[in-house]
């Protein structure tokens, strides 16, 4: 047995330990699980493949479906049928992975070993939380961006939508966006009920849940409830043209949306805090 | 350093913890004893902020763990419970951890050539052994170089040769002034490593002295003598002033079938194997073992915790009790 050591602690950095450390530290643990990273290239390639060939479907049967509701509507907002898709299944695969980032450290008991190199507890999670949201803004952005060019030029014989059209690259770039927050917004509820299947059915209720709601929910104050819950005012930034009716711009529905992380976050920072691993 | 001040914890009724202070001191192994649920790991937790006391502190170097400037140059620290993610290799474990307090890459290959896991840092951990999953454990621990070490079961499966090489590390470590803290439910593997023994029961602290000491405490041995004429060799042994009772009959998992005979089997106190043998010969009275029995550790142990209720059912190891069969006639 060799003790003895190559050099000696003296040559090392004596600097304190900041939050770059532990945001570099989260992108090892990210990158360095491999479910984890096919889970992300899974995502960009299903998100694109499904917006394109959704829209070439409907493309190749425009003729038979002409009169009906679907070429109507894509015709109204080429856009929102462009990035609606591909971000509905998106939004699922980021809603899944942000709380599998952090239960499975609870589940793998890593999160001790995390818990003893960051005893700093509340920037364990803020540099979980942005290593995750900026590596989702990056993919979520080719996603977005990827998607609309292949959409709007399979599309083009029938509904031209281009980015210099009103609010198309707000769009394009919001649908980015809201999957880059749709990211903490998960890892913060992952952070708070702390097991994976009842983290995922608490994310994919308030996300898909109040897509229901918003059909039953019809004007007076419940209305603005409705329109004030996480997907339904994050799903704004996205969509090229307010709906009749909308209650909030795409920028105050974004605004309400981060506002919600942001929250979820600092109640998952001070439960983290308070309880034990 | 580590020092402990009226440290509880409380779950819910159970009180895991109870007013525990004790200090481990730098330069040697000290041992944390204590039965099963008698709150070593809980102690440990606390002391590295993991588990949060219902009362008092837990200081390492004179700051809790969490207001360390640099953790893990200060104490590296093995857990009882498995905490590395299965998909992740042995390597990116250790990167990540080092990353974490701006300790250099090399030095995660240097202790994962340490702990002799150069071979398989490559390997996800769900392809680690049990015994391999313990030494990346302890490579973490290792980690930053630290003053202390703390180390909940670390000979938890692995081989002799393992469990030699941690008891080896164990001594070098502290040689070279560090301290280093580990619990262990094996009470003679104890004997062997600690210079030092903190012994809780029930969350509270029942000794905090020497080994050397402890281990006195049970040196009033007895000698276990099997003979087809019992009667008669009593006579004899009481006439030499000896204390000679009928020998408790042994574990039923015992293997040595004639230890589990208890027909003519006494205990004798006060005079030792040669001179009972002695004797024996003298008076031609045939013996069939001749076992002296000093009070292993694991005595004074359960001595000391038999106060300490009902934890105290220990389950015997056969290997502890192989340091008082090793001398049989
Ligand atoms: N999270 C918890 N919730 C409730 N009770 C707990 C918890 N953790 C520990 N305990 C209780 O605290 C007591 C001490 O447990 P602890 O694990 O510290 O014992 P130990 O000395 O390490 O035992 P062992 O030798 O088996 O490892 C036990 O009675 C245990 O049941
Ligand atoms: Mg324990």
């Amino acid at each position: 047995m060799n003790l003895q050591l190559v050099e000696t602690s003296e040559q090392w950095d004596d600097r304190r330990i900041g939050f770059g450390q532990v945001m570099l530290a989260e992108w090892t643990k990210i990158r360095s699980v491999r479910s984890t990273t096919w889970s992300l290239v899974a995502f960009v390639v299903a998100s694109v493949a499904l917006s394109a060939g959704l829209c070439a479907l409907i493309v190749a049967n425009w003729s038979a479906a002409q009169g009906g509701g679907e070429p109507a509507r894509v015709l109204a907002d080429p856009t929102d049928f462009i990035l609606g898709n591909g971000t509905a299944l998106g939004q699922l695969a980021v809603c899944v992975l942000g709380v599998i980032l952090i239960t499975s450290e609870y589940s793998t008991g890593t999160i001790r070993a995390s818990l003893l190199a960051v005893p700093g507890r509340a920037s364990l999670l803020l540099a979980k939380a942005f290593v995750f949201a900026t590596i989702l803004l990056v993919l979520a952005e080719v996603v977005a961006f990827a998607s609309f060019l292949v959409g709007s030029a399979v599309l083009h014989s029938r509904a031209p939508v281009s980015l210099n059209d009103p609010g198309v690259t707000r769009a394009v770039i919001g649908a980015g966006l809201y999957l880059a927050v749709l990211g903490p917004f998960s890892l913060a509820i992952g952070a708070i009920v702390r097991h994976t299947a009842g983290a995922i059915l608490v994310v994919v209720g308030l996300v898909f849940g109040s897509v229901v709601l918003d059909h039953l929910v019809s004007g007076g104050w419940e209305a603005y409830l409705v329109a004030a819950l996480p997907q339904q005012a994050g799903s704004l930034i996205y969509q090229a043209h307010p709906h009749p009716g909308q209650l909030l711009s795409a920028w105050q529905g974004f605004g309400i949306f981060c506002g919600w992380t942001v929250v979820l976050l600092a109640v998952a920072a001070a439960l983290l805090g308070r309880l034990d691993p | 350093m580590i020092e402990v001040t009226g440290l509880t914890r409380r779950f819910g009724t159970i009180t895991a913890v109870d007013r525990l202070s004790f200090s481990v001191a730098p330069g040697r192994v000290t041992g944390f004893l204590g039965p099963n649920g008698a709150g070593k790991s809980t102690t440990m937790r606390m002391i590295l902020g993991l588990d949060r006391p219902t009362e008092g502190i837990a200081t390492i170097s004179g700051v809790p763990y969490a207001e360390l400037e640099h953790p893990f140059r200060t104490v590296g620290a093995l857990l009882e419970e498995r905490s590395v993610h299965p998909g992740r290799t042995a390597y990116d474990h250790l990167l990540f951890l080092a990353q974490a307090q701006r300790l250099p890459r090399r030095r995660v290959e240097e202790v994962l050539g340490l702990v002799g896991l150069g071979d398989v840092a490559g390997r996800r951990a769900k392809g680690l052994s049990l015994g391999m999953g313990q030494r990346l454990g302890i490579a973490a621990a290792m980690l930053g170089d630290p003053e202390v070490l703390l180390l909940d079961e670390p000979v938890n499966g692995l081989d002799p040769e393992g469990v030699l090489w941690i008891r080896n590390l164990m001594k070098e470590l502290a040689g070279e002034g560090r301290t280093v803290f580990v619990s262990s439910h094996l009470m003679n593997e104890m004997a062997v490593t600690a210079r030092h023994l903190v012994v809780i029961g029930r969350g509270r602290l029942l000794a905090d002295c020497p080994t050397s000491e402890l281990l006195a405490r049970g040196s009033e041995g007895s000698v276990r003598v099997v003979s087809p004429d019992a009667a008669r060799l009593a006579g004899i042994l009481r006439s030499e002033g000896a204390t000679v009772g009928t020998a408790a009959p042994e574990p039923p998992d015992t293997t040595d079938l004639g230890a589990r005979d208890t027909t003519g089997a006494l205990s004798v106190t006060g005079l030792g194997c040669a001179q009972i043998g002695r004797l024996a010969a003298a008076a031609s009275i045939e013996l069939h073992a001749l076992h002296p029995r000093r009070l292993s550790l694991e005595d004074a142990f359960m001595e000391l915790t038999a106060d300490s209720g009902d934890l105290t059912t220990l389950p015997r190891h056969d290997d502890d009790r192989m340091t008082d069969r090793s001398c049989r006639a």
